[in-house]
């Protein structure tokens, strides 16, 4: 993992490359995250991989409703001759969900795209076989967003009990 | 209906029978004996009852294993439990043999037709447990992706539990066994007096 000052130093190089293409840098808790530009995750990755990341280790999805834009895509990446991990995000909103894919640079990220798209309803252009992978082809809406109703039964609990119970009394 | 075994009996009494069955097929024993003979040895029944007896203690589960009830399910055929003792050790592995499907964990939207056309697929009668709190009411999992049991087909008993232990899989079964020998325990109802109170209506 680079450190603080390693991350600003990759973010450096990178913005150097293409100016637009680093948003933001976060270090918290030792994770070194590049706040990438949707347009240019591409080249962004690719980028990094001649600076040694060779290996996509894992590609997620996340909903951050109460900020703006509300998705969020998680490329986590690591260099297995330094042991060194970096993690590349980006956002995009609900109205225009639109990522470029990296599955034809990174073959490892086909199952992880579809997952995501059938998770968050992120469409990643130019992926050969975007389809559901998880939940049935006819299913409509994307459960894992945040504002998708729960589903199930519905089941009392005592925390959202209307009255009180009968034994309570 | 219960089987009774006779006591056994003395050598005396054996070689005595012995010798009135040899009379009886000599056509020696008239009259009294004769009629005393042979109430000795007919079991009357109802063929129905004989079925209903026999069906419930053969009952062949399907090889079917949803979650992790499952493993519960199978430790029912182990030594400890030995389910071989009710004659339900036969478990089959073609929905057409099968005569009892265990639902033995949580069903999910996809997995739904699936289960529902293994249970179309066996043949009559047939009978189904919803085995753990999964596929009764979804138990943990009770999300976007889960369905109840209830929902798409009909279920004759529920075990509660999770994962119910083997012991209660156990219960189970015999419950059912007893409801398709058309003797059905009411439990609890019968010690209180509740019977006709199994039905729930919302609002009522």
């Amino acid at each position: 993992m680079p450190d603080a000052t390693g991350l600003e130093l990759l973010a450096r190089d990178l913005r150097e490359r293409d100016a637009a293409s680093i948003l933001d840098t976060v270090f918290f808790r030792g994770q070194a995250t590049l706040i990438a530009a949707p347009e240019s995750i591409v080249e962004t990755l690719e980028a990094l991989r001649e600076r040694g990341y060779r290996f996509l280790a894992s590609v997620h999805g996340s909903d951050e409703y109460p900020h703006e834009p509300r998705l969020a895509v998680h490329y986590q990446l690591l260099d297995m001759d330094a042991l060194d991990r970096v993690a590349v995000k980006l956002r995009v909103t609900v109205a225009e969900p639109r990522v470029p894919s990296v599955t034809p640079q990174w073959p490892t990220a086909d199952h992880q795209e579809r997952e995501i798209f059938d998770m968050f309803g992120v469409v990643f252009d130019g992926h050969p076989d975007l389809r559901r992978i998880l939940m049935p082809e006819d299913y409509e809406g994307h459960p894992q967003r945040r504002d998708f109703p729960i589903g199930g039964e519905p089941i009392l609990f005592t925390h959202n009990e209307t009255t009180t119970p009968r034994w309570f009394a | 209906m219960e089987v009774v075994r006779q006591p056994a009996s003395e050598a005396a009494d054996f070689r005595a029978r012995q010798l009135k069955a040899r009379d009886m097929l000599r056509g020696d024993l008239e009259g009294q004996d004769l009629d005393k003979y042979v109430e000795e040895r007919v079991l009357t029944t109802t063929l129905d009852k004989a079925v209903d007896w026999a069906r419930g203690n053969s009952l062949f589960p399907l090889t079917f294993g949803l979650a992790c009830c499952a493993i519960e399910m199978m430790s029912i055929v182990g030594a400890r439990l030995d389910i071989a003792r009710f004659g339900f050790e036969a478990f089959r592995a073609s929905p057409r043999q099968a005569d009892l499907l265990i639902l033995s964990g949580r069903v999910s939207i996809k997995m739904a037709p699936i289960v529902r056309r293994i249970y179309d697929q066996m043949l009559e009668p047939k009978y189904a447990i919803a085995m753990g709190a999964c596929s009764s009411s979804m138990g943990v999992f009770n999300n976007y992706a889960i369905v109840p049991a209830d929902k798409f087909m009909p279920v004759d008993v529920h075990v509660p539990g999770c994962p119910p232990r083997p012991e209660a899989l156990m219960h189970g079964i015999i419950q059912l066994r007893s409801m398709v020998q058309h003797d059905p325990s009411m439990g609890w109802r019968e010690r209180y007096g509740g019977e006709g109170t199994e039905e729930v209506v919302p609002g009522a």
